[in-house]
């Protein structure tokens, strides 16, 4: 082995979008017949160096070697000639083209199907005896679940005979049992002599399947080991990352009465998969609790059903009084009436009209206020300007222009103006996602201080951030979210980065756990009737 | 209504389902490629006027289809332009092209024949004449099938039998070679196709161009088989009609047609009232036919009759995404 030519050998990828450095001098080795996973958060920019590797996207520096020769990668069809197959998260299938049609698609041998279609059709049933890959050639893709789907992309890499094979974030939209086969295929694959990337930002995926792994945060490859010689515990850790530690002052809390009751709430995805299953969570008031987890673990999916842009079941109470969590009083708006403030983990998207002027986002969402009302028609521009001018000050909004679009304010800025919009309101109760996501280290301070004070006004705040100093350093309470479940609540002052990441880790006996099987246990329970296929 | 009405009105039929079918394929090739096309109006009329142009100033209308083929082709060339390569919105730059091509034969027009936006009567070779297929005048006096032959089936233009012989080969195309599995995909997942390495715009410029060459045919059709000679508007709502015989169609080239001969059928009867009198024993509104094949499309699209679903990238300029 020692002497084998990697199968792919990356030196010093470096991509950058616009201001966003995406990849940042990345190298990587992946010897041949072996499983490599890359793991990472959401935005380490795992997608982006495979993109690169596929020809999607061209790297501003650095070279890829594939099985020790320098290849130059500029399209999918010299990725392809490469022997580089690529699955992607989500699936570039034709849907209302037959499972065989998919497969030739590109590949076809002459200028006309059925000669094409003939041969594909044999070499499947090779390729399904081989490897285990069972499909149906003639169903429509519309029609098969999404295992097979992704079985079917699978074989459209082998068609083309693909001996490296990317897999990015594989298990998404799988149920557990079709996870477990997927594995399966993937083992048998490697024994075929196929090497495999796999990409996830699940650490059970890659200690049960990979042979080495390799670690990326925001950007650049924090460290590669042998899959046998780390624990989940510290790849949690190197995927979380160690900062200096964040000051917050802040006096000890005083929580009064619950504000928040959520009781076994439940989110399903548009493809029917269990985003959150079964989550408990009280917030008092005067009480900040923070949400830790990897990011995708359903945190994204709590703000989203609390906020209202998401459909759930269970129960959920607002200072005692049933909120709907479907219909018609299940939106933002409801929402805001009902007292519950929302700043959002993407504020580009979901808390800002980038091409509006401050003024105008400062109004959304509370636009039918009195006071930004002329007459019964008309708004009061004036107004609603006047207001953001006397917010813009408060927050520190630099420049304090109420008339500049909210695309030319720095990030910190424009998180500014949403948390302004949000925390004016006076709310009983504030959700507030990522808050210091690429802000500058000033404003992040001036931001925590904000939140800070609004728990001392007696006001509920669910924060949840991936930056686990930050749950530090603000929380009252700490809750552990992994794979849609609470895994576990915590003193902020009676815990450590360390057991954190254990629970994010999916372990919840921290005193004396560390084995995957334990993990898989718990999955095992919480997947419960998940299984099945569609 | 005797025997003979029935075949005159069917011949009438196909002769007016002509340039829909041609315009209504060509829009088929079109957006199944995920390319919406309003400007199938604009091109037909382009190419009615051009060849009617250098049929009267060539004598030679051959020349004249060329041409009109080629004005066409300009046009595409600009819709695929704005839509593909720089990923504009499709229906403006359809309607863009249908503006320009009204205003752009009439002003050429009145500038080169001073004949009040028209051009010269077409006589001669400079017009698409009647084929008599072989027989047909032997077989005229035989009953029934005699005159099914020589005056439904024989008769034509070239124009006509070409069309009718397109919805066969644009099957085939489509649904038997490589060309027709990458064109249908790229209108329903381009994605798809540019992960599996072959390139969109490529796929999307080549619809547009057979799109352009079979709306040149239609266009020529007009003007050189249909009348003689070119008026300011001709194409008179017959880019739309075969839009909405698209719907009606679902994007299939049998169904599409079936879909132009039915209206065609309507187009007709429009010029024939007392049909319709004596059949049905009351007077209808010309106007009424007129609008039939949008009602039936309207119908269509409510879901009355079974589901009509345009390829699902239609309309959308494929944008690469991580």
């Amino acid at each position: 082995m020692a002497n084998q030519a990697p199968a792919i050998e990356l030196k010093g990828i470096s991509k950058a979008f616009g201001p966003v450095q995406a990849n940042k001098d990345i190298s990587i080795r992946v010897m041949p017949g072996t499983i490599h996973g890359i793991i990472g958060e959401n935005g380490a920019g795992k997608s982006t160096l495979m993109s690169i590797l596929y020809g999607f996207y061209k790297a501003d520096a650095g070279e890829i070697f594939i099985g020790g020769k320098k290849a130059n990668i500029t399209d999918s069809q010299a990725a392809i000639a490469s022997g580089i197959g690529m699955v992607f998260q989500h699936f570039k299938l034709v849907e209302n083209f037959t499972v065989l049609e998919n497969i030739i698609l590109g590949a076809e041998d002459g200028g006309l199907l059925k000669p094409s279609l003939a041969k594909a059709r044999r070499t499947l049933i090779e390729l399904a005896n081989d490897y285990g890959l069972n499909v149906e050639p003639d169903a429509l893709v519309q029609d098969i679940g999404v295992g097979m789907q992704q079985r079917v992309e699978i074989l459209k890499a082998l068609y083309r005979q693909a001996d490296i094979l990317i897999l990015d974030e594989p298990t998404g939209v799988l149920t557990p049992a079709e996870a477990d086969q997927l594995f399966r295929i993937l083992g048998r694959l490697r024994s075929e002599g196929k090497t495999i990337i796999l990409i996830t930002h699940k650490l059970r995926e890659i200690m049960e399947t990979t042979d080495t792994v390799s670690v990326m945060r925001r950007g650049e490859m924090t460290a590669t080991v042998k899959t046998s010689e780390t624990s989940p515990a510290e790849l949690a850790e190197l995927m979380v990352g160690r900062k200096v530690l964040l000051r917050v002052d802040k006096k000890p809390a005083t929580p009064g009465d619950v504000v928040l009751d959520v009781k076994n709430l439940k989110v399903k995805d548009e493809k029917g998969v269990e985003r959150l299953r079964g989550i408990d969570l009280r917030v008092r008031a005067g009480e900040i609790v923070g949400i830790a987890g990897v990011a995708g673990n359903g945190q994204s999916e709590l703000l989203e059903v609390l906020g209202g842009y998401q459909d759930g079941t269970g129960e959920l109470l607002l200072n005692g009084q049933p909120l709907d969590l479907s219909g018609r009083h299940s939106d933002g708006q409801s929402r805001r009436a009902r007292g519950v403030a929302h700043v959002p983990e993407d504020r580009q998207r979901e808390g800002l009209i980038m091409n509006f002027h401050a003024w105008e986002n400062t109004a959304f969402g509370y636009h039918h206020d009195a006071s930004y009302q002329k007459n019964a028609m008309l708004m009061d521009n004036a107004a609603i300007k006047a207001d953001t001018a006397e917010k813009m000050e408060r927050f520190d909004v630099r420049p304090p222009d109420p008339n500049l679009a909210a695309k030319n304010f720095s990030g910190g800025n424009q998180q500014k103006i949403v948390l302004a919009r949000e925390i004016e309101r006076n709310p009983d109760l504030l959700l507030i996602g990522q808050p210091t996501r690429g802000v500058d280290i000033g404003a992040i301070e001036f931001i925590h201080q904000q939140i800070v004070a609004l728990r001392d006004q007696g006001k509920a705040i669910l924060l949840v951030s991936v930056e686990l100093e930050e749950i530090l350093a603000l929380s009252d309470r700490i809750a552990v979210m992994f794979d849609g479940q609470v895994m576990g609540e915590r003193m902020p002052d009676q815990t450590d980065e360390k057991e954190l990441g254990l629970l994010m880790a999916g372990i919840t006996d921290t005193a004396n756990a560390h084995s995957v099987d334990e993990i898989e246990e718990n999955l095992a329970h919480a997947g419960g009737d998940a299984g099945k296929e569609v | 209504m005797d025997y003979m009405t029935l075949i005159q009105l069917l011949d009438s039929s196909v002769r007016l389902a002509t340039p829909l079918l041609l315009a209504c394929l060509a829009g088929l090739f079109s957006e199944r490629a995920g390319i919406f096309d309003i400007g199938l109006e604009g091109k037909m009329l382009a190419a009615a006027f051009f060849s009617a142009a250098l049929a009267s100033v060539t004598g030679s209308v051959w020349l004249g289809l060329l041409a009109g083929i080629g004005a066409s082709l300009m046009l595409s060339a600009l819709h695929g332009v704005a839509s593909i390569t720089f990923r504009g919105n499709q229906l403006i730059s359809g309607v863009a092209i249908n503006f320009l091509a009204a205003g752009m034969t009439v002003l050429i027009a009145q500038d080169w024949f001073k004949q009040g936006g028209r051009t010269p009567s077409l006589t001669g070779d400079a017009r698409f004449e009647g084929i008599t297929l072989p027989g047909a005048d032997a077989m005229a006096n035989v009953p029934i099938i005699g005159p099914l032959y020589s005056e439904l089936i024989s008769g034509h233009s070239i124009l006509v039998y070409m069309a009718l012989a397109a919805v066969p080969l644009t099957w085939w195309l489509l649904y038997r070679t490589r060309f027709g599995l990458r064109l249908r995909a790229v209108g329903e997942n381009p994605a798809a196709v540019d992960t599996a390495g072959v390139s969109v715009i490529g796929l999307r410029y080549a619809a547009v161009a057979i799109c352009g060459i079979l709306c040149g045919i239609a266009g020529a059709y007009l003007s050189t088989a249909l009348q003689a000679g070119f008026v300011k508007d001709m194409s008179a709502g017959r880019g739309f009609i075969a839009l909405a015989a698209l719907i009606f169609a679902k994007w299939r080239p049998w169904y599409a047609l079936w879909a132009t001969l039915l209206f065609g059928l309507f187009g007709a009867l429009e010029t024939r009232p007392d049909v319709i009198e004596s059949v049905i024993g009351m007077k209808v509104q010309g106007q009424l036919l007129g609008a039939l094949p949008y009602l039936m499309t309207v119908i269509i699209l409510a879901g009355f009759v079974g589901k009509a679903i345009p390829p699902r990238a239609g309309g959308e300029p494929y944008v690469k995404e991580r």
